[in-house]
């Protein structure tokens, strides 16, 4: 086969490729420059997007022996992955810009793009395997290597995606030994430290970058009954979930922490209240997709596993299609779930669906 | 063997060259010893600075070797704005376009941002033709605060030919230095230096056939220039450090030979470069030869293709065995939309549709029909995967 391999300067996907290349696939390494401004420098742990993981990821596809290129796609990127997170935090929504980017980036007009031009699939450093059922349907499971497991990440792949996928990494069983694989081949980042923050976040604080992206849009921080407790500079300094930073002078009667229930762009206000009511029994979304062959009978609940964090448990849960919306009714409450994650739905391993989070039903209703 | 039409990135070594090269690495001695080693080094080191001068057209006196286009630019614009201000404090302005090389652009916005300099960008027009006549209004009006002024010769993306003698002789009514930068233009276009009215220009020996890491500053005698790189004080004190006699070698060698055969190589690439373009627009009727009619390098072909990336037309040719570029090669690492095109009031998209096909000493009618051969596949595929941003 003729397969693109994306290349962020990391060992993941320089071993990825070095995988693609070892199973007699004709592999040309490609690098997303996605960004406007790269810097010169890695700095903290951010993972693609200076010259210096350009030229790791070059220097790794000359020790190849592949084909490099870089390609630009930071004008795309700009509009649907980091406008997209601005909006989606002004809509008071918690997005996840990997997925967005695994989305509309890197499976769609990258792939879109290889296709074009003559590639059969593009191969990423992505911990998850693809798995052929009996029927010869491509499925999407989870890597052999738990820890650093991605399907989360990837659950937006649609069934046309996974045929034109490649994740070499997925039955390795652990970091340490892609690391060790790396060095072996020679490659230079096989001791590159491991990335975590966002990739267009300098320092890593999503804050404050926000706040200069939007500016502060001051406004009143209520409880569930609606009195005022406090005001704010702007809901996108808050997430569902958060603690900390709520400045309200005032305790609450019991004396008990408040957390950030919901956050209303509408009114422009942050809704607070005790930990206990941030539990949520149910979470539903109009957007979603299926990850390979749609589930039969999606109108009857059916028991799954789903996860709402890319290092998140795995819950038991069902699921039905009510209404063109995907509906998830959990067995036990969850904590600090916001509109705009993605649910991620399971079959054991298998990654079955997922869906953009629209609304969350509270475990305890108001007053209780 | 790929078919090589990348030759305004750098062309390949001329092999005249390499015996003289290979037995000047032998000669021991830094010319700059007073020893009868060092004098060795130092008779080979001058007889290239001599031979060099004889080629660019100016008094040995006035060569002073460097690393590169890109030291020399930088020696040149830093040297000329801080003599010039230190002279006359209200002299800040440098004028220059948008079109211009990384080594020219940011030279300028250092001394912005740093010495307190204010940058003035002459207008161009679509084909990448700069304004004098804006340039002679605007110098009628505010001669007294311009340092220097700099504008290439031969623009490396486009081919665009800026005409020098006509900015020199605005420039030379009002006393202001001008610098060229002529990496893309010495040996490839007439550019003798006495007659061009020029302060300083820059050269650079790899864009001739010589190795890389060996170029030239002219620097006109009567041309003062501040020192901003301090050392042992070779060069007339300009270019501080030892000298390499066999690169030195390199460059006049090559300059001499590209000299001798520049008319009748333009020529052939007249020929070339008509091909080029009948045959791209046969295939890509709404392909824009960037520079148009207006006068330019014969040696650098360049277009940009609507609704076409340029990355996916260098993939494709490249799959095929044909090394062409986007544009500079000298911002490897990221790719970005060339500067240099959309200074020339192009949009992003039109500038990532940019292609450059550059030719050379080297090139033959077999490598262009390579090039005609391996194109319409390339643009056929490249216009089916699109902009990305579609």
């Amino acid at each position: 086969m003729k397969v693109l391999a994306a290349m962020s300067g990391g060992v993941d996907s320089a071993v990825a490729a070095a995988r693609a290349v070892e199973a007699g696939h004709e592999v040309v390494g490609v690098h997303l420059a996605l960004s406007r401004n790269s810097g010169t420098l890695r700095t903290s742990s951010r993972g693609c997007c200076t010259i210096e993981d350009s030229m790791d990821a070059q220097r790794a596809a000359n020790v190849l022996g592949i084909p490099y290129y870089v390609w630009d796609f930071s004008e795309k990127f700009k509009t649907d992955v980091v406008d997209d997170f601005v909006a989606e935090y002004q809509a008071g929504r918690t997005p996840n810009p990997c997925m967005r980017c695994n989305e509309r980036i890197k499976f769609a007009a990258l792939l879109e793009k290889a296709l074009a031009l003559g590639f059969d699939a593009v191969c990423t450093g992505h911990y998850a395997s693809l798995v052929t059922d009996p029927d010869g349907n491509l499925e999407l499971h989870r890597s052999a290597e738990v820890a650093k497991d991605q399907s989360y990440v990837l659950g937006v792949l649609t069934e046309d995606q996974l045929k034109h996928s490649m994740f070499p990494l997925g039955a390795t069983a652990s970091k340490s030994e892609i690391r060790k694989e790396a060095d072996r081949r020679g490659l230079s980042v096989a001791n590159k430290p491991d990335s975590y923050d966002i990739c267009f976040i300098p320092e890593g604080d999503t804050q404050d970058w926000l706040t200069e992206k939007v500016g502060k849009a001051p406004g009143q921080i209520v409880d569930r009954e609606g009195e005022v407790l406090g005001n704010h500079e702007g809901t996108h300094e808050f997430t569902v979930g958060q603690r900390k930073g709520l400045s309200i002078g005032r305790p609450a009667a019991d004396g008990k922490p408040r957390y950030v229930l919901e956050i209303r762009p509408k009114t422009n206000t942050v809704v607070v209240g005790p930990q206990a009511a941030l539990a949520i029994s149910e979470m539903a979304g109009g957007r979603y997709t299926w990850c390979g062959q749609a589930p039969a009978n999606t109108d009857e609940w059916t028991e799954i596993l789903v996860q709402v964090r890319a290092h998140g448990e795995a819950l038991e849960a069902k699921f039905a299609i009510l209404d063109g919306e995907m509906v998830i009714k959990l067995l036990e409450p969850l904590l600090g779930v916001a509109p705009g994650q993605t649910a991620v739905l399971y079959a054991g391993t298998r990654v079955l669906g997922q869906t953009t989070i629209d609304r969350t039903v509270s475990a305890v209703p108001v007053g209780a | 063997m790929a078919i090589y039409l990348d030759h305004a990135a750098t062309t390949p070594i001329r092999q005249e060259l390499v015996q003289g090269y290979l037995e000047q690495l032998q000669v021991l001695g830094n010319p700059s010893s007073v020893h009868s080693s060092g004098q060795a080094a130092r008779r080979s080191l001058e007889d290239a600075r001599d031979l060099l001068a004889k080629v660019v057209g100016c008094h040995r006196s006035e060569v002073l070797f460097t690393s590169g286009g890109t030291e020399s630019d930088n020696l040149a614009i830093k040297g000329l704005y801080l003599q010039r201000k230190s002279e006359d404090a209200n002299r800040t302005v440098v004028i220059t376009a948008g079109t211009e090389h990384h080594a020219g652009i940011d030279p300028v916005e250092w001394l912005e941002a740093h010495e307190g300099a204010q940058s003035v960008w002459l207008p161009v027009n679509g084909n990448g033709v700069v304004d004098l006549d804006w340039l002679a209004n605007y110098l009628t009006e505010n001669a007294v605060r311009v340092a220097l002024i700099s504008l290439m010769w031969v623009n490396n993306e486009t081919g665009i030919i800026t005409p020098i003698s006509e900015v020199t002789a605005l420039a030379a009514k009002h006393g202001i230095p001008v610098h060229s930068d002529a990496v893309a233009a010495f040996g490839h276009v007439s550019t003798n230096f006495a007659a061009s009215g020029l302060a300083t220009m820059a050269i650079s020996g790899h864009k001739l056939g010589s190795p890389v890491g060996i170029g030239a500053l002219i620097v006109a005698r009567d041309a003062k220039l501040a020192v901003i790189s301090h050392g042992g004080g070779q060069e007339r004190g300009i270019r501080s450090g030892t000298l390499s006699t066999p690169l030195a070698y390199t460059l006049a060698k090559a300059s001499a030979l590209a000299e001798a055969e520049r008319e009748e190589m333009s020529l052939r690439l007249g020929d070339f470069k008509e091909q080029i373009v009948s045959a791209v627009k046969a295939v890509a009727p709404d392909a824009d030869f960037t520079r148009g009619d207006q006068p330019g390098f014969a040696g650098i072909v360049h277009f940009t293709f609507p609704g076409c990336s340029g990355d996916s037309l260098l993939y494709l040719l490249d799959a095929a065995g044909v090394s062409v570029s986007t544009g500079s090669a000298c911002r490897a690492g990221v790719a970005q939309p060339s500067h240099v095109i959309m200074a020339m009031g192009r949009s992003e998209h039109q500038a990532r549709g940019s292609l450059r096909i550059s030719l050379g000493y080297t090139t033959t009618q077999a490598d262009i029909d390579a090039f005609i051969k391996a194109f319409p596949v390339a643009y056929a595929g490249a216009h089916k995967a699109g902009l990305p941003s579609n």
